[in-house]
């Protein structure tokens, strides 16, 4: 397929407000009634969704409602999952993701992805940052990106000095950043989260949570939480899935989607409410 | 950051490089398991080619014929059949109870500095090449069976036909059984320790605070829960009994004799053709040993899927990724 | 009471007879070691290990040519088996679909439980009729051995490998081929590496497949692998079936070496194993 992209201008920071609605900003990511199954059990059905350039996301929900399933098809990980079916459409800028001919390799490349568990390669922690870069052939200057992916991950200062170290020697939440600086020495164009904060201790988490503010001004996050406190703090948008139960079948569904602020404080649906307000589960 | 390059389709360059990178690795590890499967389907093949004439000559009839004669050309199966078997049970018969009491020593009783090296030591017993077990058999543990064990046997149990008169060399179906146990206990224990390790904890809790005793918990817990899982393991034991060559060859003394007694020498079938391994007389003979490699072959084969089904009825996608 | 009396006694019986048991299989090792131990170190010297075997019927000579032709043989077995089996592995693991890789693995595991001697005979079938016993016929046949051991470590301790390690590197758009070299294999190379030197030391005792391949060979120190290579337990199992005291003393000192390579090499890579999976596990 052809595509003709127009460059975003670049959005100022500051007028990515906390009430900033959907429309307003350029999509990324347009997604047409996504519907997920794993061999006969339907994960996610009918979601739509826009998500919109240099806005952190958060998708949240109660645990089973697809929340992790919805982030890992953003960049085809679910390619990798045996007997999962894609139905609907992902269009990233424009063009389709699932089309035939996408190399799901070179989406993984531009649309980088930090997990709910921290996991570094068994390298040390100058490797696990340089590995990618070296791999995907962008070999020069290797010092200065990883110097700058340490940095933009806020853990230069601290591991400076030990590049060489085993990665698997750093703490819990040093292996998580660590985990965000290997996946933006690539160059992304969007990060996706996936709960990159639930196992850390309070600390950590509000050092990521830190860093997520900072990614903005390049990236476009997405993040899957769990913890509602968590969206409400870092997010501009959120987005409320919900397990839909009937007699035929149970799948997640997409409830609602707006202003972080209108999500928490004004929700136009009765499920949200219920959830944002601890009612249920 | 130059983070938006935005005008490079999806379909991007480094695909065609990167996509025969992929494809030779798949390539290269599909023909890898390929030949393993062609590998086994050419062995069975040729054994079965190479026995073919024999076939031809004594059909299915080999199977039963008590004749192995280099000198008339009339050759048949039954006299190693028959030490193939008797062979291999009186080695069940030892292994499996002692095989199934270690398992439950190093899984339930043994203290944990204890556990560890005597399960390694029962490990490397399997570990001993069967050359050297084989040696030792003739001159160390044949001597002593001899000279001890028969004479004890036939005295104390004579009235049964199975422990006739003892033999003066200590070669014989008797000497081989005994290396055979050596050989598949520590298979069958090891494979029990790991099944008995298996049985959930609350189980066993469970019956132990109805107030059984630990041996009242094994019999009505643990051995009912693994009993197919040890069955599988003693089928493998089977299998490596019925196969094994070197060590029966340098113990059992060679012959064709059929009878009640386990003391006097006689041949497997694995025996029978390591022991022709200088040579035989005629093409038909040769042809005939590789008959009995194809009957060993087959019970082999029997054995080993008969273990599999039983252990794969628990765990379909053991090997396998999710 | 009587009957809580009973069930006490019972128990108390069971667990000495499983004791026993265990007691029993442990002192079953230490008699066949030290038998072998006693009786061969007498013989063990330095000639022992560098004069190749003597002239039939005369004395003195070592295993000089059976320990060079059962390295060169373990050697060319292990280059055969050791990339088809870890290649077969990571199809298993990383590429087979279900209907593909239950049948590999069912072969896999027919193939660890034939007979040896069958192998052998297949392998003299395959490459010695019609030619001549060879060092390459009894590697083939050795190999054939090796390659379901290499293949089945290497598949266990690539299933160890997290999956998240997997998806860290896919998720950086990095080939699936350039995540197999680049991530999985580094991770695994220590289980891949015991489980080869498990299957050596197997291999290194192994007879049966010999016999028919390469048991007839000369008794000096043989280098030409399209000869028949002299080899230890081929020496062992002649010399065991001479009736000559000086022979059986030879072989009790080749069966001593052998052992001690097999056990040493079996505890060796059954420690590096353990410390392995703890890496992996961590």
């Amino acid at each position: 397929m052809t595509e003709s992209f127009t460059i975003a201008p670049v959005i100022d920071v500051a007028q990515v407000t906390q009430d900033s609605r959907p429309s307003e900003r350029e999509v990324v990511f347009d997604i047409h009634d996504l519907t997920v199954s794993y061999g006969r059990v339907t994960a996610i059905s009918g979601v739509d969704l826009q998500i919109h350039r240099n806005v952190i996301t958060a998708i949240i929900g109660p645990s089973g409602c697809g929340k992790s399933t919805f982030i890992r098809c953003l960049n085809r990980m679910n390619d990798l999952v045996p007997g999962a079916r894609i139905e609907g459409q992902i269009l990233y800028q424009g063009s389709d993701l699932y089309a035939s001919g996408v190399d799901p390799v070179e989406i993984r490349r531009r649309i980088g992805m930090v997990f709910q568990k921290a996991n570094p390669f068994p390298k040390s922690i100058y490797d696990n940052v340089a590995w990618g870069p070296r791999v995907l052939g962008m070999r020069k200057e290797l010092d200065e990106r990883v110097e700058k992916a340490l940095r933009s991950a806020a853990l230069w200062d601290e591991v400076k000095d030990r590049l060489k170290k085993n990665a698997l020697s750093l703490s819990g939440g040093q292996q998580q950043r660590l985990c965000i600086a290997r996946a933006i020495a690539v160059e992304p164009e969007v990060l996706l989260l996936d709960e990159p904060a639930s196992a850390l201790d309070p600390i950590a988490t509000s050092a990521i949570e830190d860093l997520m503010h900072q990614l903005k001004r390049e990236y476009t996050l997405v993040i899957v939480t769990h913890n509602m406190q968590q969206a409400a703090r870092v997010a501009d948008l959120t987005a409320f899935f919900s397990l839909e139960v009937d007699e035929t079948r149970r799948s997640g569904v997409l409830v609602e989607y707006d202003a972080t602020s209108k999500i928490f404080t004004n929700p136009s649906d009765k499920r949200t409410e219920d959830y944002v307000t601890g009612r249920f589960g | 950051m130059s983070a938006v390059p935005t005008t490079s389709p999806l379909q991007a360059r480094r695909r065609l490089r990167g996509r025969l990178g992929d494809l030779s690795l798949h390539g290269l590890t599909l023909a890898a398991a390929l030949a393993c499967l062609v590998l086994v389907g050419a062995i069975a093949w040729k054994i079965v080619a190479l026995a073919g004439p024999s076939f031809d000559r004594f059909g299915l009839g080999f199977v039963t014929a008590r004749a192995w004669d280099p000198v008339k050309h009339v050759f048949g199966a039954l006299p190693f059949i028959y030490g193939t078997a008797v062979s291999s049970l009186v080695a069940l018969v030892i292994a499996t109870p002692l095989a199934i009491a270690i398992g439950l020593y190093l899984s339930e009783l043994a203290p944990r500095g204890v556990r560890g090296i005597v399960g390694s030591l029962v490990e490397l017993l399997a570990a001993i090449p069967s050359v050297v077990l084989g040696l030792w058999g003739i001159l160390v543990l044949g001597p002593f069976l001899a000279h001890h064990v028969e004479p004890w046997l036939h005295s104390t149990l004579g009235f049964i036909p199975l422990f006739g008169d003892p033999q003066q060399t200590g070669q014989g179906l008797f000497t081989a059984a005994v290396i055979l146990t050596i050989m598949i206990v520590p298979i069958v224990a090891s494979i029990s320790r790991e099944l008995f390790l298996g049985v959930p904890s609350d189980l066993e809790e469970g019956a132990l605070a109805l107030g059984a005793t630990r041996w009242e918990m094994v019999r009505g817990v643990i051995l009912p829960a693994t009993r197919s899982g040890i069955a599988a393991a003693v089928i493998l034991g089977l299998g490596r009994a019925v196969g094994e060559a070197i060590a029966v060859t340098q113990v059992i003394g060679g012959g064709t004799r059929i009878g009640w007694s386990l003391f006097p020498p006689a041949d497997t079938l694995a025996s029978k053709i390591a022991s022709s391994y200088q040579g035989a007389g005629s093409g038909i003979e040769t042809s005939s040993l590789l008959y009995l490699a194809a009957i060993l072959l087959v019970l082999g084969l029997i054995a080993n899927l008969i273990a599999q089904v039983i252990v794969r009825r628990f765990d379909p996608l053991r090997g396998t990724r999710e | 009471m009587s009957r809580y009396r009973r069930r006490r006694v019972m128990n108390r019986a069971m667990e000495v007879l499983a004791t026993v048991a265990a007691l029993v299989a442990v002192a079953a090792l230490a008699v066949v070691v030290i038998s072998v131990a006693r009786r061969g170190a007498g013989a063990v010297s330095w000639d022992f290990f560098t004069k190749p075997q003597a002239l039939f019927g005369q004395p003195g000579g070592g295993i000089a040519n059976a320990l060079v032709g059962t390295a060169l043989l373990v050697l060319l077995a292990t280059a055969m088996a050791l990339p088809v089996g870890v290649l077969t592995a990571i199809y298993l693991t990383e590429f087979a679909p279900r209907r593909l890789a239950v049948p590999i693995q069912v072969v896999i595991d027919v193939l660890a439980g034939l007979p040896t001697i069958v192998i052998g005979i297949f392998v003299y079938a395959l490459l010695v009729i019609g030619h001549t016993q060879s060092g390459y016929a009894g590697a083939f046949a050795l190999a054939v051995i090796m390659l379901p051991l290499i293949a089945r470590a290497t598949q266990e301790v690539l299933l160890l490998v997290p999956g998240t390690l997997r998806e860290a590197s896919l998720a950086l758009g990095v080939r699936r081929w350039r995540t197999v070299v680049g991530v999985i294999l580094p991770s695994s190379v220590g289980g891949i590496l015991t489980g080869t030197v498990l299957a050596v030391a197997r291999a290194a005792g192994e007879t049966a497949p010999l016999l028919f391949t390469s048991s007839i060979f000369a008794n000096t120190v043989q280098t030409d692998v399209t000869k028949a290579l002299p080899n230890i337990p081929v020496l062992i199992f002649t010399y065991s079936e001479q009736p000559d005291p000086a022979l059986h003393q030879q072989a009790w000192a080749a069966a001593l070496v052998l052992m001690a390579f097999v056990l040493v090499a079996s505890l060796a890579a059954k420690a590096l194993l353990a410390r392995s999976r703890r890496k992996l596990a961590r």
